[in-house]
């Protein structure tokens, strides 16, 4: 009975699992196309991206505008790493180490970008100490420019013209063995993520950090560290951003800095609200809706641009709080709550 | 019940977009050649992919209608996907896999810009699809890609045409340069610029070296400066938009000595938005409109009966891209039937073209699949016709 109850509780994190097994088997055995496989690969970094800026934006009730930012530092951080470590360049010259090693080498590069971009983080965690709504929305905005104008004036990464080379390490990865690595780290990073932010807002920090959401003062009269718990979880979230942003230099194997201007940022808040606030599973719904709206609609156009917005207007009229409010899958589908705990 | 018809809308709305997905895949048609063109149809620059889509437009009625493309004695006819990249790298990249793996084209026109053209330029390299961007100018795009080629000359070849022009015309000692540190294309060419002057007239004739943000408005800091150190005359590397605003509040400030362009300038929309003050100023670029003769002036005509507006230089660029690709597959003594045969007798054909007649002057590809062409300096004539002044060739 226990065993049989286990399993089913784990059920939807095993169809998860076996979904994402079977992603990469299609891609494995060529079944679905490079292209299929690339747009599936944005999916799960745009889920990385939402359900973090939706940890600040959504659960944390702050207003942050400048989610690129971090992408942005992580990217950067991630892609310098491999490319120093593991490919010729202009600065070291030869790599470090033998391209066997890309393997183990790429996810630390991401997982550095990831620190570094929490490092990052604290720049807006800072001044959220003192201030909060339409003003630390400017300080955001801020940092995004602030980022972006950096690396556009430090000409050792390229500057405008942008970084590349990160080709040369995912090339050496395939070259070690002929499976669809970057499928692999994608899925991985993408249910790294999710698994961190449901384990962080379930837990003790994650209580505190929806008092902050409901009533600051009186969170903070309640024993709630709210300097700490605002600097954990805007560290968080912009860390996690960072890996995606790594993953996402890796896909493309080029970065620019005026990629993460605050277009993107707008993207990224377009999808935390598109999925509702506050919602771990809205978040990752919308992203994927998102995604595969914008490619299913680009032989459109221009009238893709008109269809879009005008999709976003109608949903803000007759759903104000978004595809998913502020619930989970399992508050809309009460039956799933056999097979899945999201809280 | 209200539940269950929400759900079963729900369910047919993903059921209905599930199958737009898979629409794209039809037969294939083995009489038909397809050509993709990954351009900007919507985003910063959606002028520049309506220009290289229009002239896609007027090449596939010509061909079509003289029956397609003869290769081999056998005729085959054309097609071309126009497919909309945003202006955004990420979107420029699934773009090129769309039209290699899924619409499975035998080669790729665009993009244009350089943000994209560089990643776009690496999937095509490894996914061994012959590729030509028209416009781009950064020297990453097709450096160590045996299968990216480009069509418009580079920046390190463009700069020194401007210092030449400018001594020699202007008979100036000193410039002063402003340009949009955010565009790589802007700032790698100011920098350039600078260089090839300095090494000319010595150190220090670059009196003045200002920059600026994309979306600046107000240049009237940086101008205040530049017409401060009483330059010989202003280097302006910017996109149109930005040009129109410099010239107009330079002149506001009372500056009265000359200006000096690039090829960014070469829009259909820089008169409309620039006026009378652009008139009688100097720019480098890739071909000269107004008094054009032989293929260039029919091209010209034509395209203006059509559109309604003169061509500028990346539809003329997306034309010369365009026909190169024709040039080639007409080249070989038969079409291959599998596809990836098909691709590399293009990229062979396309090295091996000794001279290419194109409406941007005659070209031919050096070993990085880079033109080895000539640069024409135009003066804005007082109609506001770009007007042919010089051409420098390398």
């Amino acid at each position: 009975m226990e065993t049989g109850n286990k399993l089913q509780r784990n059920a939807f994190a095993l169809a998860v699992i076996s979904g994402c097994v079977l992603i990469i088997l299609l891609a494995q055995f060529k079944v679905i196309n490079l292209y299929i496989q690339s747009v599936i690969m944005f999916m799960g970094i745009n889920i990385m991206i939402s359900t973090s800026l939706n940890l600040v934006n959504g659960n944390m009730g702050e207003f942050s505008c400048g989610h690129a930012a971090f992408l942005c530092v992580g990217a950067y951080v991630s892609s310098i790493t491999s490319v120093l470590i593991m490919a010729p360049n202009d600065i070291t010259g030869a790599p470090f180490l033998p391209p066997e090693l890309a393997v183990l080498v790429f996810p630390i590069s991401v997982f550095v970008g990831g620190v570094v971009a929490a490092l990052a983080g604290i720049l807006v965690a800072l001044p959220s100490f003192k201030t909060r709504g339409d003003y630390l929305a400017i300080i955001t905005i801020a940092v995004n420019y602030m980022v972006i104008s950096g690396i556009e004036n430090l000409s050792v990464v390229g500057g405008p013209r942008g970084f590349m080379g990160m080709k040369k390490v995912v090339k050496s990865m395939y070259e070690l063995a002929d499976i669809p690595w970057m499928m692999i780290f994608v899925a991985l990073g993408t249910i790294f993520c999710v698994l961190i932010i449901r384990r962080y807002v379930s837990s003790t920090y994650g209580k505190g950090v929806n008092a902050i959401c409901q009533d600051e003062i009186a969170a903070e009269i309640m024993s709630v560290n709210t300097n700490k718990v605002k600097l954990v979880t805007f560290m968080l979230s912009s860390g996690l951003c960072g890996m995606a942003g790594g993953l996402f230099a890796h896909v493309v194997g080029y970065v620019n800095p005026q990629s993460f201007n605050i277009l993107k940022s707008t993207e990224a808040m377009v999808m935390v609200y598109l999925g509702g606030m506050g919602s771990l599973s809205g978040a990752v719904i919308s992203a994927v809706f998102f995604t595969f709206l914008l490619e299913l609609l680009r032989p459109l156009q221009i009238l893709k641009w008109v269809i879009i917005p005008f999709t976003l207007v109608l949903l803000m009229q007759f759903r104000p709080e978004g595809i998913m409010g502020n619930k989970e899958l399992t508050d809309v589908f009460p039956k799933l709550r056999k097979y899945c705990r999201f809280k | 019940m209200k539940r269950f018809l929400k759900r079963t809308a729900l369910a047919a709305a993903v059921m209905v977009l599930a199958a737009f997905m898979l629409t794209g895949c039809g037969s294939e048609d083995e009489n038909v050649i397809k050509i993709g063109f990954n351009i900007p149809l919507t985003g910063d620059i959606p002028k520049v992919g309506e220009s290289s889509k229009f002239a896609a437009e007027m090449l596939l009625e010509d061909i079509n209608s003289q029956g397609g493309v003869t290769v081999g004695g056998k005729q085959y006819k054309l097609q071309f996907l126009y497919e909309d990249n945003e202006s955004k790298a990420e979107s420029a990249v699934n773009v090129a896999l769309k039209l290699i793996d899924q619409d499975g084209v035998v080669a790729i026109i665009g993009p244009n810009s350089s943000k994209q053209a560089v990643p776009a330029g690496g999937t095509a390299n490894e996914n061994e699809t012959p590729m030509i961007s028209p416009w781009s100018t950064n020297p990453d795009t097709t450096k160590d890609r045996p299968w990216v080629f480009r069509a418009a000359f580079l920046d390190p070849f463009q700069g020194p045409v401007a210092v030449n022009f400018a001594a020699k015309t202007f008979g100036a000692q000193t410039a002063a340069v402003i340009f949009d540190i955010s565009n790589d294309y802007s700032k790698g060419l100011a920098e350039i610029f600078r260089q090839e002057w300095e090494k000319k007239m010595g150190p220090g004739s670059v009196v003045a070296f200002e920059s600026h943000g994309t979306k600046d408005q107000d240049f009237s800091a940086q101008l205040t400066t530049i017409i401060g150190a009483s330059p010989d005359f202003i280097f302006v590397p910017n996109n149109y938009n930005q040009v129109a605003l410099i010239v107009k509040q330079a002149h506001d400030l009372g500056w009265q000595g000359p200006f000096m362009g690039s090829d960014a300038w070469g829009s259909a929309e820089l008169m409309q938005l620039c006026g009378d003050d652009c008139k009688g100023q100097h720019f480098s670029t890739h071909y000269a409109a107004a008094g054009a003769k032989g293929d260039t002036k029919v091209f010209i005509e034509r395209y203006n009966e059509k559109y309604g507006y003169t061509p500028d230089d990346v539809a003329a660029l997306t034309w010369d891209a365009a026909r190169l690709v024709l040039q080639a597959i007409e080249s070989l003594d038969q079409w291959p039937s599998e596809r990836s045969a098909q691709r590399a007798a293009i990229k062979d054909a396309l090295g091996q073209i000794d001279e290419f007649a194109g409406v941007t002057g005659t070209m031919k590809f050096d070993d990085q699949g880079d033109p080895i062409k000539c640069a024409v300096v135009v003066r804005i004539s007082d109609q506001g016709a770009f007007e042919f002044a010089e051409s420098v060739c390398p």
